[in-house]
């Protein structure tokens, strides 16, 4: 129709925040407090949403995305809780070490890949250590709406449950945690057994853990609708490559420590994108021509599209060999 | 700006008339001499002043009667609003959205006052001032969603998101070009899409899914869709399709240009940021043939479109019947010249008619 034609930027929208808050949590997690820079309310946003916070680190600029853990119906404030990886690619060390309150950053509006079914008659939730943060919203969520919750929270020990204490005290008869250090782990198959109809169960926690209530529940014959996980994947580091843009006539290269998708932004290509962790489907590309190996890493392609050759999600996945076209 | 507000009735003796005002600013749908289904999607972030498209829900001089007509479709019929029961937040979302944007965009029409969850509600046009607790059910004297599209223009298809799928779980639909909520409630994307002819193969429905199910918050998307509708009906349902289809049958050369109306919807879709459902207005606009033709340029290109346009979609919006008569009629108001891209009147550039 063109009534105004625009061309849509990638990303969601930005909102621009001043750090209101840094409240170390134990010797790994750090939760961070935004409030807007103009004063205003935040938007509203619904239980197990995301927004990307995008980090000026130097040179460099650093997308990572964290599920907001705030109460939704607080308006004044979002909260990210961080766990630090020394062995990442620096995005949380950048926040742990750099970030102090009353800096300015920048959080795209939130996007949920991870939302509550509301048809359900019951929630129940499986955290395993930082997973927990999309849960803290869900439950408050929950809480103002009288929804019916359990929570099973595995962590590695006491001083590093994040929240664990205090979810807890709060909500004694719907939590329930597990030390790994004091061997206690969630009796998952037992768990699953004589949950009322209506049932729904969200899994959010290392990738094995993930995986070990998706099958668990599929054994015991759970439709894969009552279901829900989410799992971020942080690009990993690979051998360097070298890629030609075919709509944008130019050939970059991606460093052994970049992403295809931070590679062709930092080349000025505005490339579509929203979780920048290979769940949400937005940056995927079509593959013009490749001679060599692709090193598939996202949940969006399906197991015959990953064969085919045909796509690539640039925000986590990498390519070894001679040739690779894109239709970017 | 003001509005003067027209009393006119959409049945009956079908008073609806545009004024010159509402014919230069009509959404005329096509942007070239020829149409074929196409995603068509931009952003919704406003438009051109004085254009349907500049606000987030445009109100125009036919918003009083349109709410008139609703509340007697249902007083008739009360299934043409529905919601399911999870989709309650979704309708609360909707209410803020929508009295969010008009009490922004129409300060001089709507007021919205908010001390916490109490909310003081204010449609000047409508006579309501109302006092009520945000997310409490019990002090409204309906739900959220019948509340506020009681006085809102459009019907609203408001769809549950799960499992990378979209599902008409809630809505108000009584301006409709010929499908029914109580039909199509729980159903998901592509079972009401079904009798749509032509764009299943096309991967249109395919396409315009993943596109949907991306839409964020904070980023709305429109889109424009278009039939045929004689005589200026909003109820053009399925359930009362004994009362208007008939009405087809009563063309002729001499009303044609009176009775025959372009129908066209514009579809937006806000991302509900409570519910993470997705809102889908979609808003009817009437004109007359003999009021299209004012704008040379419109008349010109309509002739060429409804010409050329493929026998399954005129079959499928419901005018094959008559679009013999339909071009007798156009054929008269176009004199071969070209015309300019894009869907603006452009009457200061286009040439008169020259036949």
């Amino acid at each position: 129709m063109s009534a105004a034609p625009q061309k849509a930027k990638a990303g969601a929208e930005k909102i621009a925040v001043t750090v209101s808050a840094v409240v170390p949590l134990n010797d790994l997690v750090t939760r961070f407090e935004f409030k807007r820079t103009d004063g205003a309310d935040f938007p509203p946003f619904s239980a197990g949403a995301h927004t990307v916070v995008e980090m000026r680190d130097g040179e460099r600029t650093r997308l990572n995305p964290y599920s907001l853990m705030s109460d939704p119906a607080d308006r004044s404030i979002y909260a990210i809780s961080v766990r630090r990886d020394d062995q990442g690619r620096g995005g949380s060390l950048f926040l742990h070490q750099k970030v102090k309150v009353g800096d300015t950053m920048t959080l795209t509006y939130p996007v949920n890949l991870f939302p509550l079914d509301l048809r359900a008659k019951k929630h129940v939730f499986f955290a395993g250590g930082i997973g927990i943060t999309p849960f803290m919203a869900m439950i408050a969520q929950l809480e103002q709406s009288n929804g019916n919750w359990e929570l099973h929270y595995a962590c590695r020990t006491e001083t590093l449950g994040t929240y664990a204490d205090e979810l807890a005290d709060h909500h004694p008869n719907k939590v329930h945690i597990y030390y790994d250090d004091q061997s206690q782990a969630i009796p998952l198959e037992e768990l699953l057994d004589g949950q009322p109809l209506g049932t729904h169960i969200y899994v959010c926690g290392p990738a094995g853990m993930i995986d070990w209530v998706h099958n668990t529940a599929s054994a015991l014959g759970w439709p894969e609708e009552n279901v829900h996980s989410e799992e971020f994947l942080a690009p990993q580091p690979g051998k360097p490559f070298e890629v030609r843009l075919c709509q944008s006539d130019i050939t970059i290269q991606v460093g052994e420590h970049e992403s295809l998708l931070e590679a062709m932004e930092r080349c000025g290509v505005d490339a579509p994108f929203l979780c920048r962790g290979g769940a949400c489907g937005q940056c995927e590309t079509d593959v013009v021509e490749a001679d060599g190996e692709f090193i598939h890493r996202d949940h969006w392609l399906d197991d015959e599209e990953h064969a085919s050759g045909k796509k690539i999600m640039p925000c986590v996945s990498r390519f070894v060999g001679k040739t690779l076209v894109l239709d970017r | 700006m003001t509005i003067q507000f027209n009393k006119e009735t959409f049945r009956d003796d079908y008073s609806f008339r545009n004024s010159d005002w509402a014919i230069k600013r009509f959404p005329f749908p096509f942007h070239e001499d020829s149409y074929m289904y196409s995603v068509n999607m931009e952003q919704h972030r406003g438009g051109p002043e004085g254009s349907v498209y500049e606000k987030r829900f445009d109100v125009d001089e036919h918003y009083l009667s349109e709410m008139q007509d609703r509340a007697m479709v249902l007083a008739e019929d009360p299934l043409r609003c529905q919601s399911l029961p999870h989709m309650t937040l979704a309708g609360w979302d909707t209410l803020e959205l929508i009295m969010v944007s008009k009490s922004e965009d129409y300060p001089d029409l709507f007021e919205l006052h908010r001390d916490g969850n109490r909310w003081r509600w204010v449609n000047k046009p409508m006579g309501i001032d109302h006092t009520f607790t945000f997310l409490d059910d019990t002090t409204l004297p309906c739900g959220p969603l019948e509340y506020i599209t009681r006085q809102t223009q459009g019907d609203f298809a408001v769809l549950d998101q799960r499992d990378d799928m979209l599902w008409m779980d809630a809505g108000m639909v009584t301006t409709q070009a010929d499908w029914s909520l109580d039909f199509d409630i729980g159903m998901n994307f592509f079972e009401w899409h079904a009798p749509v002819p032509l764009a299943h193969e096309m991967g249109i429905f395919k396409r315009a899914l993943k596109f949907l199910l991306n839409v964020q918050q904070g980023a709305p998307a429109r889109r424009l869709n278009w039939t045929m509708t004689v005589n200026p009906l909003l109820d053009t349902s399925p359930e009362n399709y004994h009362k208007w289809g008939i009405q087809k049958t009563t063309l002729t050369p001499e009303n044609i240009g009176a009775k025959q109306h372009l129908r066209v919807e514009l579809q937006t879709f806000f991302r509900l940021p409570r519910s993470n459902a997705l809102l889908f207005p979609i808003r009817c606009y009437l004109i007359a043939f003999q009021d299209i033709v004012t704008v040379p340029k419109w008349g010109r290109r309509l002739h060429r479109v409804i010409r050329d346009l493929p026998e399954e979609l005129a079959t499928y919006k419901g005018f094959i019947a008559n679009r013999p008569m339909m071009l007798d009629y156009l054929s008269k108001y176009d004199d071969g010249l070209e015309t300019s891209l894009g869907v603006w009147p452009d009457l200061e550039t286009e040439p008169p008619l020259e036949k």
